[in-house]
This record gives structure tokens, sequence and C-alpha cells, in this order.
């Protein structure tokens, strides 16, 4: 045969699966990522901020636990976000995209700012309370249960619809702050009973932000035996994985959509509340404040595993907060802050392909 | 003798993770020869030839084609070395004709030609006696059309070696007949070719010399007219095997699932299964032949209550005088569960319907059984011990009941999901292609399991493509045609070839 062998003579490279890694040399590969990453930090910093990279480092770890305050902060908004991505866990696992948390969170947070104006200074303390969470979990609830409905009924996607619920929640705010804006002309809600903390979380644990962590552990721990363990955890997975092996063991697929859809938004529901009634004791259209999108990032890297969940929400939560403090302290853009923690995720996840992976080298010989 | 040699691989080794696929395997393919591939499921054959055909890439070991050696890194590679495959899931634009799917990804002239193209398609088709028109569309083609498409798509390449991938195994007898045909003229015609199987008569009607793998492993070539079917078998397994099938006589014979004037349309709103009437009877096995997507699927789902029935009843008998009759017709899934009805059913796709690819073997377990336990908690124990017995039992290779499903090899898949059908002592079960992906002595246990059934008084219904199966286990078999019961014969007096006619459309067109 006169065919040309075109490919004689070539050095290719191939990639090969694993057969196993020791852990040793698996983390060593991770650290030897870590210390790339704060290099190759380091050079993006000096470049384009001509600062000390160190001081940066610095900086951002000053800002996260520097003080006493700035640690409960920074627990504060962990245990926040992290709550946010556990609630996303059931509905992710039923591959239901719920990208609405972020409007689940205002509707939430809106129905907790409404029962403290209204009914905060009157009631006692721990009734208050337990209204504003169960109430504030049934207005997550309810945004949840729209899209589960029309994704069950008549197949419309979901990715869309709860976007779109995002933006109707958004506004639904906006006509809030209008009739209770404080004071008048300011556009803004204010702090609400500000004199009275009527329907403020009360000290726990010594910190304001004590009742939340307690909330937010219960809840995690709830939704982990639910995944885990209940009926209907099992049967969210099944449908998740196939609607026709679910049809095939007698699981009323509709059913289950909108009934873990409803737990879904309860629980951002109820991060509304820990956010409002818990921290800011105000609501805005950035209440939010997008945390319903960053809870995406951290259910999927955490591959809804809840411990892993916590770390990386805290790993986030902690660059964020020294973001906001390298920006005053070396006059930089809070952006900066993400350009660092862009380039940390990629090595992070980038040198998982090397655990699992190795190059080989081939050359081919002439016969 | 090295010049004759197209294709030598030496030491050949493939792994994936720590399955070692492919473990030093040697093979020669002589130029104008027709070599079979001969290996159970899972002995690496398909791995072994994606290997020259670019898709894996060897661990360990040399190809050489034409006594140079190569490196084949992608499918163009191994064109540009005259290699072609036809692989066993086609390949093809539906929309597109024939020819513009040979001429797809190819790179010619500006203008395109299609007269050219068709002409040359056409000078292809008639030196190897293929049947094809060039600018037929494919979703109007059969499989075996389809099939014809694909080898011309890889000829018109310049392919000087061919290797199919089980291409029988969607075919009727006569189309099996016309397939080796053209095989044979490509083979006078000077062109090698490679055809992986585990049919044995297949191999001794068509091949000249037969490699055989074993668990990867290389075990020997001999020239097929010094092989038996005996002889072969005995080098697949590595033992000697009985190829019988011990079928007794159908007792307490009694009406327990009765279909009349079904129809049903799928989702897409074809009508897919078109006035289907039958009665299967409890104690015997009822087998389901057909040429694939003529409405078998279709068919176990509507009485598995997985499908929108259209118009017509299924009637389960709980007793033989007809006293107490449930309208299956009317329920679904669940509710045939509810009611304690026993129906057991392995659906054609394992993964997608009968089981959950990433549960463990455990939670597979539960999903028919999950709701019997009180309380909002899922109980694991049962599934569990029911877990373990099924691995025992059907000797499932796994690392562990906490393994996924989907890591499995899929015999193994099967062997679950059949496990666990089983185990509820179904008083209906029906299957579908239940030893597809299996190795010939599970395929034979699995059979016995059929049978155990049967004389258990269950009533079983069999849907299968290996028509020598089908006619050695069953008791009567139903042919489906194009939505329709062709024919309903006695499995011990029919024969291949009257199924065969039966399964492209009846008596009235042969």
């Amino acid at each position: 045969m006169s065919k040309q062998n075109k490919t004689s003579g070539r050095t290719v490279i191939h990639m090969e699966k694993r057969n196993s890694i020791s852990r040793s040399k698996a983390w060593a590969i991770r650290l030897t990522a870590v210390l790339l990453s704060l290099i190759v930090c380091a050079i993006v910093i000096v470049a384009i901020t001509k600062q000390n990279p160190l001081q940066v480092y610095a900086g951002i770890i000053q800002g996260a636990v520097g003080s006493k305050r700035r640690i409960w902060v920074t627990v504060r908004e962990t245990v926040v976000l992290l709550v946010i991505a556990v609630g996303l866990v059931p509905a992710f696992r039923m591959r239901f995209w719920n990208i609405g948390a972020e409007g689940q969170i205002l509707m939430g947070g809106a129905a907790s700012a409404a029962l403290m104006i209204y009914l905060g200074n009157t009631l006692p303390l721990p009734v208050a309370l337990l209204l504003i969470i169960v109430v504030s979990a049934i207005a997550g609830m309810l945004w949840g249960i729209i899209p589960a409905f029309f994704k069950a009924y008549f197949n419309t996607n979901e990715t869309l619809f709860t976007l779109m619920m995002n933006y109707v929640a958004t506004q639904i705010i906006n006509f809030l702050i209008c009739i209770w804006e404080n004071p008048k002309g300011s556009n803004t809600v204010g702090v609400i009973n500000s004199k009275t903390k009527g329907g403020w979380f009360p000290r726990v644990f010594g910190s304001e932000y004590g009742l939340s962590v307690l909330i937010v552990l219960v809840v995690t721990i709830l939704i982990t035996l639910y995944m885990n363990y209940s009926k209907h955890g099992y049967e969210l997975a099944v449908v998740g994985e196939s609607t026709d092996t679910a049809r095939y063991a007698g699981i009323n697929v509709k059913n289950v959509i909108i009934r873990t859809m409803c737990l879904s938004g309860a629980v951002c529901g109820l991060a509304g509340a820990l956010i409002v009634s818990g921290a800011s004791h105000t609501i805005s259209t950035s209440t939010a404040g997008g945390r319903g999108f960053t809870a995406i990032i951290v259910a999927w890297m955490s591959k809804f595993n809840p411990a892993a969940m916590l770390i990386v929400s805290l790993f986030l939560v902690f660059m964020q907060q020294g973001s906001i403090q390298i920006a005053t302290q070396f006059g930089l853009n809070e952006n900066a802050s993400d350009i660092i923690t862009g380039i940390l995720l990629f090595f992070l996840i980038g040198c998982e392909f090397f655990v699992n992976y190795k190059l080989s080298v081939y050359r081919e010989k002439e016969a | 003798m090295s010049e004759t040699n197209v294709i030598e691989l030496k030491n050949v080794t493939k792994r994936f993770g720590d399955v070692v696929a492919n473990d030093n395997v040697n093979l020669t393919l002589r130029k104008g020869e027709i070599l079979s591939i001969l290996g159970e499921n899972g002995s690496g054959k398909t791995t072994l030839m994606n290997m020259l055909s670019g898709i894996y890439f060897p661990d360990e070991g040399t190809i050489k084609v034409n006594g140079k050696e190569v490196l084949i890194q992608s499918p163009k590679d191994a064109f540009d070395l005259g290699i072609g495959m036809i692989h066993q899931h086609f390949k093809l634009i539906n929309i597109l004709t024939a020819a513009e799917n040979i001429i797809l990804g190819l790179h010619g002239s500006a203008r395109l030609n299609m007269k050219e193209v068709e002409k040359k398609i056409n000078e292809l088709t008639s030196r190897y006696g293929f049947d094809l028109n060039p600018s037929q569309k494919i979703y109007s083609m059969s499989v075996s059309q389809k099939q014809t498409v694909e080898i011309v798509k890889v000829l018109y390449r310049g392919a000087e070696i061919l290797i199919l991938d089980e291409p029988t195994a969607v075919l009727t007898p006569q189309e099996t007949d016309k397939l080796f045909d053209v095989l044979r003229s490509m083979r006078d015609n000077g062109k090698s070719i490679i055809i992986i199987t585990h049919k044995l008569n297949e191999v001794l009607e068509i091949s000249d010399r037969v490699s055989v793998l074993r668990k990867g492993k290389y075990i020997g070539t001999v020239n097929t007219c010094d092989a038996t079917q005996e002889s072969l078998t005995e080098m697949m397994v590595g033992e000697k095997v009985s190829l019988d099938i011990d079928r007794s006589k159908p007792e307490n014979v009694e009406r327990r699932i009765e279909v009349r004037g079904l129809n049903v349309r799928n989702n897409e709103g074809y009508h897919v299964l078109k006035d289907i009437s039958f009665t299967a009877n409890a104690g015997e096995i009822l087998g389901i032949a057909g040429i694939s997507g003529n409405g078998q699927k279709e068919l176990l789902e509507a009485i598995g209550g997985l499908q929108h029935i259209e118009s017509g009843e299924i009637l389960y008998y709980t007793k033989h005088d007809g006293n107490v009759i449930e309208k299956l017709h009317k329920m679904e899934a669940g509710d045939i569960f509810d009611l304690g009805i026993r129906l057991s059913f392995v659906p054609e796709d394992r993964l997608g319907m009968g089981l959950v690819g990433s549960m463990d073997i455990t939670d597979n377990m539960m999903i028919r059984s999950y709701k019997k336990s009180s309380g909002i908690f899922t109980d694991r124990k049962a599934p569990h011990q029911l877990a373990s017995d099924v691995v025992d039992k059907l000797e499932v290779v796994t690392p562990s009941l906490e393994t996924p499903v989907r890591r499995l090899s899929g015999g193994n898949v099967q062997k679950v999901l059949v496990g666990r059908e089983i185990a509820s002592a179904p008083r209906v079960l029906m299957v579908a292609y239940p030893v597809r992906g299996l190795d010939i002595n599970s395929s034979y246990a699995i059979y016995n399991l059929l049978n155990e059934q049967k004389r258990a008084g269950a009533c079983v219904m069999c849907v299968g493509e290996d028509l020598d199966v089908l006619l050695s286990l069953c008791d009567r078999i139903l042919v489906l045609a194009g939505g329709r019961v062709s024919g309903i014969v006695n499995a011990r007096e029919s024969t291949k070839e009257e199924l065969g006619l039966l399964m492209t459309g009846g008596k009235e067109n042969a």
C-alpha cells in the first residue's frame, strides 16, 4: 500500500488517568497550587497596583480577622452564605437549577422587615422572632413554588423563570421602600426600630450574631439528614437522576418538584430573615447582595458536602471582608480582591486535574 | 511474511483506572483476509479496535501499519493510515442524505459537485454489491441501510482496512446474509477486514482466521477451517460450557395478562403501537422479537404503567376463572405497586430507567421497596441485605456495595437490575434484552433464572435480539413489525428464517 504515513517521527504528549495517588502526593500538588497562585497574585498586584504584595495579603487578613468585631462579621457573613447554599442543595440535587435564591432571600427579608415594622414593637420578642422566622420562610417558599409549579405542570425552563423572579422581587422591594421610607424622602428604609430593637435578634453566646450561627447550624444538620436519610431526600435524588427512573419507581414527579422547591425557597427565605432581623435591620434592593449567586458556587464547588460548603463559604467571605480592608488601606478598588480570589480559585480547581491525570510523552520510532 | 501483514499489534496494554482492558495483546491482520475478533462482553475487543481507530491511545506496546511503527492519536490519523471503523452505534446525521453524510468532514474543492460525489459513490456500491441510493435521507432508512452508509463512508475515504464492531447485532438473518456477501466481495478486492463479534456461527461462516480474547488477554489465533463452535467457546470462556437452555414444558398455564386493541403514541406523537392484541400466560415464557425500535419498548412500558395509552385495554387476571381482573391500562406504575401486583420490569435503558447511576447498589435495591417501610426515614438494612445477596448469588463484580452502579461494567449493572426484579417473586416478569452486555456464563445463568420464574408460575415476557436464543428459550414468540403484531409463533416449531420474514413486515411481503 502506497499511502504515505504522515505520523512518523512525532513526539506526542498524552494525558492518562492516574490509577491511584497517595494522599501525601495529592496534598503536595494542592499545596504547590496554592503557592503558585500566591506568586501569580503577587506578580499581578505589583504589576497593577505597585504595592508590596505581602502588605496587601496582610491587609486582607487584617480585614477579615483583625479584631473581635471583624471576626464576628466574618462568621456572620459565612453562616448566611452557608445557609443559602444549604438551601440550594435540595433543588440542585433534583437538577432543578434554582438561580432564584436572590429573589427568595429578598422576599424573606421583606417579610421580616414588614413584621418588624408593624408588629416588632407590640409583640413579645420570642413571639415576634418565631413569627419572623416562620413568615419569612413562607415568603421564600412562595417565591420557590411559582417556578416549580410551572416546571411540573408545563415543563417551563426553571433557569429563566427563577432568574426573572429575582427582578420581580427587586421591584417589589422598590415598591415597599416607597411605603416604608424613613425619614421621608430619603428613599431608604433606614434602621428599623433602632431605639426599641423590636424584632432584632437578641445577643446569644455573647454576640448579636450568635442566634444566626445557632439557626444555621440547626438548619444545616436538618437538611443534611433530610437529604441523606429521609424518603423525600431519596426521591428527589432519583428524580434528579432521571424522571423515567422516578416514574418507574412509582414516584410522583410533579409532587417531588414542588415539594423540594418549597423547601429550597423556605431556607433561602429564612436567610433573608437572618440578614434583615439578624444583621442589617433594614431592607434595600441590595439586601441579598449577590449572595444568592455566590451560594451556587459554594454548593457546586463543595459537591454538596456540608463541611466543604462551610470551608468554601468561609474562604469566599474571608476574601470579601479582606477586600473591604485593602480598598480603604491602599486606596484600591474592591475588585482587586476579586482578582486575587479568582486566581486562587483557578489554581485550586485546576490542580485537581493533576491529581486525577498525569501527562506522558511518547516518541515514534522508525521501523 | 511481513509484507502481507497490514496490521501488527505488539504487547498492547490499555488500562482504565485499575481495570486492565487489554493486557499485552498481540494481533496480526493479513492483507485480503477477514479476521474475526472473538471474545465475550467485556473481554476488550472494542477497546483494542478503538486503539486502531484513534479513539483510545495505548498505555504500552506498539502498533505497526504496513510494517511501520505508528502513533494513532485521533480518528484522522487512523484515516490517513487507511483504517476505517464502523461503530456499533451509527454516527450519522438524520436530516442529511446518504451522500452528504459520506462526504461530511472531508476537504473538497471550493465548489461542491454533488453529481460527481454521487457518481463516485455509485461506482463503489456497484463494485462491492451494496444496495444504496445516495440521495436518500438517513431518517427514512432502515438500520441495515444506515449501516451500508457507514461502510461506504469509510470506503469513500479510501480505507483499505475496515473494522466492523458487532455489525450483525441489529440485522435480521436475511440482512446478515447480504452483509456477508458484501464483505466477501470486498475481501476479494484486496481489502482487509476485522469483524468484532461474539456470535460463533457467524465467525465460522464469514472469517478466514479467528483471534480470541478473554478478560483482556490475547488467547490465540486459529484458522477458521480448523475451528468448531465447541473449540472456540472453550478458548473464549476458558472452560467447557454447555450451550443448552433447560426449557421445561409449561405447567399450570393460565391467562395472566391480556392486551386488547392497544394503541400508543409516543411523546413525539408517533403511532408506535397499533392495535396490539395478545395474551401472556403464567407458567410460560413469551418471547417478543422484532427489529429494534418497532414498539418493543413501548409495549413493555405500556403494561408497566409507564406509557400514556391512547386506546385499548390491558387486563391482569389474578385468578384463572377471570373473576378478579385489574385494569392495568388505567394505572400508573405507582398504582400497580400500591395494589400489591408484583409486576417486575427490567427495562431496556438500565441506567436511564431501571437504576440510578450515581447511587450505590444498596440505594438501587430500594427503588422498588423504599415506600414499604414506615416513617419519614428510609430503612437501608433490608436493601443492604438484598444487595449483598444479589452480589453473592449473581457474582456481581464490584469493589463494594457502596460503589455507584454507573462505575460497574454493563454486565454487572444488568445483574444488579435483574437480581432486584426477580427478588420480589414476581407474578409478571418483563425483561428487555436481559443478557445484553453479559458474558456467556452469566447469560446462561439469566436464562436459567427466567426458566425458574416460569416454573414458579410467573408470566414471563422477554424482548430479545438473538433469534437463536429466543427460539430455544421461549414457549411462544410474538413478532412486532412497524408497531403491529405480525405473528405469534410456537417457538418449538418455528425457524430463524420465519421470524426474519415476520420481522420485516409479515407474510404478505414474503
